[in-house]
């Protein structure tokens, strides 16, 4: 017998039997798969925060974002890795080896609402040379953008990485790329004795970034307001560590 | 007997030109315009889009007897959206690199229009083998156009090729730059894609003069 397919009842029918297929299709997709993307997104995170202080397979093609490879990073985490420190809201720090596992978006959420927030910071060491690396997490122009500035005790960039959820691919995207990443090192992220971040500026007359004691990086063509996310998202996140920069900072 | 038929081949190289997805049925513009500043984004956007119209025309050739037809746009973009958050998932958990690459690029599948266009127009009236080589056919003419687009956006706009510099480079002033060759930052921005699209239109129209539409 045919079905009527234009019934109310058969359409409810359908429409209840077809979410409760998707839905228990998606759940149990999701349930068998989080462990794998969990680990893919924690050694992500530890490639990151290398690739931040340097640590990473970049070669002399000045066009590729290389990291260590994902069998080995979290070896070469502990290696170079060696504090991870979390800052509280009452400005208490805390020794915490799982620090890089916080989520700084639900931190800064959670401070937004005045709850008790946790700001997890990394100190890493290379050829004798010790480097702080800090977290961000700002708006680009679509949605996050988000990633890791290393510092050295004067308050000079020696590296960041960049990462975003949804950036325009050829314009905002391109802030991930090495051009752009590579001339933040160098930067001083003071003016005089106040936290000035690193703008992004359009038409500096310095597209080689020459010139590292202006505070300024060239801007990317055609992203503007993604340019202008990351300035911001530099400068706020360093606004955040303010106060532990402070300590560390050779004047 | 041969695997496919004259008709069945047909339903695979007819969108590749004269009943191209872009160029002929204007499906698909806008992601046409949003995503191909560079070669391999357009690749990457092509090979997704071939999986997620092929599986997808697929099931819903298999329920089109059974879909209500008040809410048969719903089901078809339950099919999509599911089809698309598998295809996510699955890549973060098993190609986490290539996922990061793909980024925007899977969830903007689902507001495809070539995707529901095929869904309508086809699948909804025709078995799941035929409905299966529509959509492989139409997925790769919409790549084809994709890629042309691509590499012309980011060969002119950029001076590279999947990344790598094909002119020089252009702030040290080597190779054609030394010439006074400046990149068009016309090219990378979205409105370029639009001129592209019109210009292979332009060119497909008068090749095959059938394809031209009286007044």
């Amino acid at each position: 017998m045919a079905v009527d397919t234009d019934k109310n009842s058969y359409t409810v029918l359908f429409a209840g039997i077809m979410v409760l297929l998707v839905g228990s299709i998606l759940a149990f997709l999701a349930s068998g798969l989080r462990p794998n993307i969990q680990e893919n997104e924690r050694f992500e995170k530890q490639q990151n925060i290398l690739y931040a202080m340097g640590v990473n397979e970049n070669g002399d093609d000045a066009g590729s974002v290389n990291f260590i490879p994902t069998e080995e990073v979290e070896g070469e985490f502990t290696n170079f890795i060696k504090e991870q420190l979390v800052i509280d809201e009452n400005g208490n720090i805390e020794k915490n080896d799982d620090a890089f596992l916080i989520d700084l978006k639900k931190q800064l959420a959670a401070k937004k609402k005045g709850k008790p927030f946790q700001l997890p910071l990394f100190i890493g060491e290379m050829n004798n040379n010790k480097y702080y690396v800090i977290p961000m997490y700002g708006k680009g122009l679509w949605d996050a953008i988000w990633g890791f500035v290393a510092l050295d005790n004067t308050m000079t960039v020696q590296g960041v990485y960049f990462d975003h959820k949804g950036e325009t691919p050829g314009l905002g995207a391109n802030i991930k790329m090495r051009y752009f990443m590579d001339d933040f090192s160098g930067e001083s992220i003071m003016d005089g004795t106040q936290y000035a971040g690193i703008a992004v500026a359009k038409g500096n007359n310095d597209p080689l970034n020459n010139t590292k004691d202006d505070n300024e990086v060239d801007a990317l063509a055609g992203a503007t307001i993604t340019g202008n996310g990351v300035a911001a998202m530099i400068k706020e996140s360093l606004n955040l560590y303010k106060d532990y920069l402070e300590t560390i900072r050779v004047k | 007997m041969a695997l496919l038929t004259k008709k069945d081949a047909g339903l695979i190289l007819d969108p590749l030109a004269d009943n191209n997805p872009i160029t002929i049925q204007v499906l698909g513009i806008c992601s046409a315009l949003a995503i191909t500043a560079e070669l391999e984004a357009s690749i990457v956007m092509s090979i997704a889009v071939v999986f997620v119209l092929g599986v997808g025309n697929v099931v819903i050739s298999l329920m089109r007897n059974i879909i209500p037809s008040k809410i048969r746009i719903i089901v078809q973009l339950i099919v999509v959206a599911t089809l698309v958050i598998i295809v996510d998932q699955v890549l973060k958990a098993y190609a986490y690199q290539l996922s990061k690459t793909l980024g925007a690029f899977v969830g903007l599948i689902i507001t495809n229009c070539i995707i529901m266009g095929r869904f309508e127009a086809f699948a909804l009236a025709n078995g799941p083998w035929k409905s299966f080589l529509d959509g492989i056919g139409n997925a790769l003419g919409y790549g084809v156009i994709l890629i042309i687009v691509g590499f012309f956006r980011e060969l002119l706009g950029s001076g590279t090729l999947l990344g790598y510099p094909v002119f020089g480079d252009p702030i040290m002033k080597t190779g054609l730059y030394a010439t006074g060759y400046e990149n068009n930052g016309f090219m990378i921005i979205p409105p370029a894609a639009l001129i592209v699209v019109g210009i292979i239109i332009w060119v497909q129209r008068s090749r095959n003069p059938v394809l031209v539409e009286e007044n």
